[in-house]
């Protein structure tokens, strides 16, 4: 067995007397599709941003395949292959997806810090930019600015710079935050036909969604891990029920 | 930026945008009209080109990096002084003085930058401020190197490449600062348009995301805070070159403002900004205090709100709007009908 393409170990954090995290230990073996799921409040977003930097754990472990990162930067992290999306677009407003897309595939490469050449003399990364852009049916839009185009298309485009990073590990923090119901299958069609290869975790509120795709549920309530299991076994379970499914989205 | 260019692909869009396009040329040539059309003003016109290689300066940190700085002449007036000193001191030629107070000023600021690359917004303005305010009492306090307040006596250049002397019309002064501003405008364009140029702007637009795509942004921003602070030594060191003398001015707060000022009104993040703010603001003040040498400010600021009124990205901002609005396209495509 290899080791476990992320892991957590003991995580805690407070703000004040509030416990946003309390003793989170969760484990994504290589290729895993994982959801995760609970209430509003739950603390779900703060693990994210726990698990990849942006806010530091008062106490616990992260390791990312067997290294402990726990003391990384957040951009360590990412070059490292841990990667995340934002449930609110956090996007570069006046650069076209294009150079967006370009620039994450840059810093990745370690070009970013050249400027002897011009960027079209980089045409490996123009065009591995252009692909993944493709592959999201963002093509057609991406010479416009990234402000004007539709939402549905930005949130696409904030898979789109989490794919020019190349993640092993993938965080996807809803990733149809916002988007109308009927217009989410896009979306949805984007998280399932990410590579086998990237180990996924994903926040996401559609139920049905998050059933057909994921092989495991976690389920967070109050800044803890209430219980983890298959589709099934939470379908199933009656704690479940009570706090989430049964007590409505927003209980 | 075009709307149909989407039939284009991708590297003939990127490469659309960096193309030279025809009014940067004519920009350029009309640069040297005052040669022919003002030999009385070039010593003006070389103050204007001095200004416009500080305001591309301010540009590539605030237009395109989006480090704000209210102190950015205390690189402009590092290089004055050391380009002053050096000369005083008995070396006089131009070029390597230039590069001396370009190198001294350009590692000011890299030490800066470990500060600077940790703060935005409203800190930065405040640890600019002060640093502008710290450097400025220095050369106040320290008048055995830099004059004091009676300013630097004695600074005498050689003649250009040992032949052009400084003279009295501005006549060397004008094309030799001309050039080193050209030279330098090429190195910020080619700058801005490399793949550096682009994460420069992602900075710009969302810090936060550039690190969450793994981008070096912090040492992004030491780099081109340095690259910048070069430049703006370099004007200062232009200065005194033409002046043959240095005064605490070059230090002063009015000089960070007033710089800031011109790249406003020209336009942020547009390479071309701070070079018609320089001509505008330059030109304005030139002849407003001519009419009226007590409050030749009362103009200026009538201009400058009306341009954050009706022009919130510049003038340059302003002519880029039209110039992709429908009616001109359409004006224009029957003009001249290769422009798509």
């Amino acid at each position: 067995m290899t080791a476990p393409a992320l892991s957590t170990q003991g995580l805690n954090r407070r703000f004040g007397s509030l416990v946003v995290a309390n003793d989170i230990g969760i484990t994504l073996p290589q290729g895993a599709r994982y959801a995760l799921i609970g209430p509003n409040g739950a603390g779900k977003t703060t693990l994210i941003n726990l698990i990849t930097g942006m806010l530091r754990p008062d106490a616990g472990i992260i390791r990312l395949g067997g290294d402990d990162i726990t003391a990384l930067e957040p951009e360590q992290r990412v070059r490292r292959g841990l990667v995340r999306t934002f449930q609110i677009n956090s996007l570069f407003p006046h650069l076209s997806p294009l150079e967006a897309v370009t620039m994450a595939v840059c810093e990745r490469q370690g070009v970013a810090q050249t400027w002897l050449k011009p960027l079209t003399a980089y045409k490996d990364a123009i065009d591995e930019a252009y692909s993944i852009l493709e592959s999201l049916t963002l093509a057609p839009v991406c010479y416009r600015i990234t402000r004007e185009l539709a939402y549905g298309q930005q949130r696409l485009l904030e898979i789109a710079l989490a794919l020019a990073t190349r993640p092993k590990v993938l965080l996807l923090d809803e990733p149809a935050a916002g988007v109308p119901r009927e217009d989410s299958a896009e979306l949805f069609a984007a998280v399932a036909n990410l590579s086998q290869d990237i180990t996924v975790l994903f926040i996401e509120h559609d139920i049905d969604f998050v059933f057909r795709f994921a092989s495991r549920i976690i389920v967070m309530v109050d800044g803890r891990i209430l219980v983890e299991g298959t589709p099934e076994e939470i379908a199933a379970d009656a704690r479940v029920r009570e706090v989430y499914l049964g007590g409505g989205r927003h209980g | 930026m075009s709307a149909n260019s989407t039939v284009a692909g991708p590297h003939d869009y990127l490469r659309s945008q960096q193309r030279w396009n025809s009014l940067e040329i004519v920009f350029w040539l009309a640069t040297l009209l005052p040669f022919v059309l003002a030999p009385d003003y070039l010593s003006l016109a070389s103050q204007i080109a001095i200004t416009a290689l500080f305001a591309l300066s301010l540009d590539l940190i605030l237009g395109y990096a989006g480090i704000v700085s209210l102190g950015h002449a205390a690189f402009f007036g590092f290089g004055a002084y050391a380009a002053g000193i050096l000369a005083k001191h008995g070396w006089g030629e131009p070029i390597t003085g230039l590069l001396f107070a370009g190198v001294a000023a350009g590692l000011l600021g890299y030490l800066m930058s470990f500060v600077i690359a940790r703060f935005r917004h409203l800190a930065l303005i405040m640890i600019t401020l002060g640093f502008g305010f710290l450097l400025l009492e220095l050369a106040n306090s320290m008048g055995w190197l830099t004059g004091g307040a009676d300013g630097l006596q004695g600074v005498r250049m050689w003649p250009l490449l040992g032949f052009f002397k400084f003279d009295l019309w501005g006549v060397t002064a004008y094309w030799y600062s001309l050039i080193v501003m050209f030279a330098l405008f090429l190195v910020s364009r080619r700058l801005i348009n490399s793949p550096f140029g682009l994460s420069l702007c992602g900075i710009r637009e969302n810090a936060i995301r550039m690190r969450a795509i793994g981008a070096a942004s912090r040492w992004h921003v030491q780099k081109i805070y340095t690259i910048s602070a070069a430049m703006a030594g370099v004007a200062g060191a232009l200065l005194t070159q033409t002046t043959e003398t240095v005064s605490l001015g070059v230090l002063d707060f009015q000089r960070s403002a007033d710089i800031l000022v011109i790249l406003i009104l020209g336009g942020a993040g547009r390479l071309y900004g701070g070079l018609i703010g320089a001509i505008i603001f330059m030109v304005a003040r030139d002849q407003f205090s001519g009419i009226n040498p007590q409050y030749w400010y009362f103009p200026i600021g009538i201009l400058l709100v009306a341009v954050v009124l009706f022009l919130p990205n510049g003038i340059l901002g302003g002519m880029a709007q039209v110039a992709r609005s429908e009616r001109w396209r359409r004006w224009t495509g029957r003009l001249v009908p290769w422009r798509r």
